[in-house]
């Protein structure tokens, strides 16, 4: 047991570091959404169930499932147009290096890239209104949920590409090559042998893709300035204006929600990885 | 193997350039808007002159190129030496070290921000009020990222015998892991660098909530009075992000496929975005 200690010594700096700044802040979330003042109360909670606060996880859970599933179905369109492309082409390389730019760095950049196109002096918000005389950026719709889910399209296309072409690139040619040995046309190979096969991988990006958007912030946070239809921007408004009585409380009880819905959703995406995981490599 | 026909072929091609308009427009879109004369027409530069002739604007580059140098040190100094001592003396250790650094995956920067407050409270009266102490929870922040590259490269190493071979010949830990392992998984500590650098440069949750002026904080402010600015500033950032990955990928050339999509592309939920 000594010797143990001894042994696990040298992993002090990289333990202090993750628990001072990862696991503190997520146990004082989670501590102080139950605890005012050092008495356990479930008055944060409750605030949770309030008018806005509803509205905001209902738009956003709308926002994060239909980006999530139409990002999954035109990211895996995307994706095996990329894995049937030679493997080192030089387009290759490039497309799976934007994707990984967009999907996973892009934040405030993105929001901006959408003000440059169809906001209201927009590339080609002008240029639709030259030619066919329609105003593109009318009635500030891309700063409503329509607008956020254009956007968050943008972003989520991208990661689900990174995450399900090692999923393409586990199905081999030599299934292939059986299935039509035995008489099958691509036709069937691909509904009896691919799709069954990649259904859970695409199932798990899918929630990934979920979690993904339902956690997002900066790119929000960019194109939204005012209001809080989302529940990210609810935490936002929920931080900055803490002179407002009890709303730094609020903040917690809005954290801890965001934890749960990421964490039941993460670890349904676990179990469906397993499920890959036997046939893939 | 495959049976290309006429059509299957006008598919694809089709296909191509939906995909390709519809995420290359808007990067377009940025460099059209950017460079457009606003108040006489035609072409101008100012947007980019901007860059660095705006002073606030220049040093909140200046901090967050810092912010990236110090975070990928950090990272380093404490992964590195924990991986490879994980790997020879601790092997019990290795699930809560693996689980521990995937753990930003599963928790939002909003959250951690939420939750940070009195522990920033205790860093900024130690070391005093400055936006390189977001050092720290970016350390935390690149974790998964950089934890996947270096562990791939030490698994494709005999780390064992290499370190036994320098022990032997009367190598310290420091000499063992400076000069004998660190030269032997390059490629991985490069990945993890270069995606570190990509990470920071690109957060802004964290750093506008603690109400710190980092470049991305700073292109939302000035957004709000000068949009071709702040569009330069993101196109510029995207456009350095994107040679990054791709100069990473060209670097990473020897490497199995799907091992190289691995270091470039870990499963990243909650990351800033």
């Amino acid at each position: 047991m000594v010797r143990r200690l001894r042994e696990g010594l040298p992993l002090l700096p990289f333990l202090a570091v993750v628990v001072i700044f990862l696991i503190i802040p997520t146990v004082t979330v989670i501590v102080s959404s139950v605890y005012t003042d050092g008495v356990f109360s479930f008055d944060r909670i409750q605030a949770l169930f309030s008018g806005t606060a509803l509205s905001a996880l209902a738009k956003s859970v709308l926002l994060s499932g239909s980006t999530a599933i139409i990002g999954a179905v035109l990211g895996a369109v995307l994706a095996w147009l990329i894995v049937s492309s030679p493997p080192s082409s030089m387009v290759r390389r490039a497309v799976i290096s934007l994707c990984s730019v967009l999907a996973q760095f892009g934040g405030v950049a993105l929001a901006f890239a959408f003000l440059a196109t169809v906001g209201l002096n927009g590339v080609l918000t002008l240029w639709v209104q030259q030619v066919f005389g329609w105003n593109l950026a009318g009635s500030g719709w891309l700063y409503s949920l329509t607008g956020l889910i254009l956007v968050y399209t943008y972003f989520q296309i991208p990661l689900m590409v990174i995450v399900f072409v090692p999923a393409l690139e586990g199905l081999r040619d030599q299934w292939r090559e059986a299935a039509v040995s035995l008489g099958a046309s691509t036709f069937r190979y691909w509904r009896e042998v691919a799709v069954p096969l990649l259904t859970p991988a695409f199932l798990g990006s899918a929630l990934l893709l979920f979690a993904n958007a339902f956690a997002a912030y900066a790119t929000a946070a960019a194109l939204v300035s005012q209001g809080s239809p989302i529940l990210p921007l609810l935490i936002r408004a929920a931080l900055t204006s803490e002179v407002v009585l009890g709303q730094a409380g609020f903040a917690y009880a809005l954290a801890l929600e965001m934890i749960v819905v990421v964490a039941v959703v993460m670890v349904a995406y676990n179990a469906l990885v397993k499920r890959t995981a036997r046939w893939l490599r | 193997m495959k049976r290309t026909t006429l059509g299957g072929k006008v598919f694809r091609a089709a296909l191509w350039v939906a995909f390709g308009l519809f995420f290359l427009f808007p990067l377009y879109a940025m460099a059209d808007f950017s460079t457009r004369n606003l108040i006489s027409g035609g072409r101008t530069l100012r947007a980019w002159q901007n860059l660095v002739a705006d002073e606030a604007l220049y040093q909140s580059i200046v901090i967050s190129l810092l912010l990236a140098v110090f975070t990928v040190v950090g990272m380093l100094l404490i992964l590195v030496p924990t991986m490879i001592w994980v790997r020879l003396r601790t092997p019990w250790a290795k699930g809560m070290v693996e689980f521990l650094c995937l753990l930003p995956l599963t928790i939002p920067a909003l959250v951690i921000v939420v939750g940070l407050r009195n522990v920033y409270l205790w860093v900024t009266y130690f070391l005093g009020e400055s936006a390189l102490t977001l050092t720290f929870v970016y350390v935390v922040l690149v974790l998964p990222f950089a934890y996947r590259s270096i562990d791939a490269a030490l698994a494709s190493i005999d780390l064992k015998t290499l370190a036994e071979a320098a022990r032997s010949l009367g190598a310290g830990w420091a000499t063992t892991i400076l000069r004998v392992v660190v030269p032997n998984i390059w490629s991985g500590i490069l990945s993890a660098a270069f995606i570190s650098i990509a990470v920071v440069l690109g957060e802004y949750t964290i750093a506008s909530l603690s109400g710190y002026q980092t470049l991305q904080v700073q292109i939302v402010q000035i957004g709000k009075t000068d949009g071709p600015t702040s569009v330069a500033a993101s196109l510029a950032v995207l456009l350095f992000g994107f040679v990054l990955l791709l100069v990473l990928s060209l670097v990473t050339r020897g490497r199995r496929r799907t091992q190289a999509l691995d270091a470039t592309a870990p499963i990243p939920t909650g990351v800033p975005e």
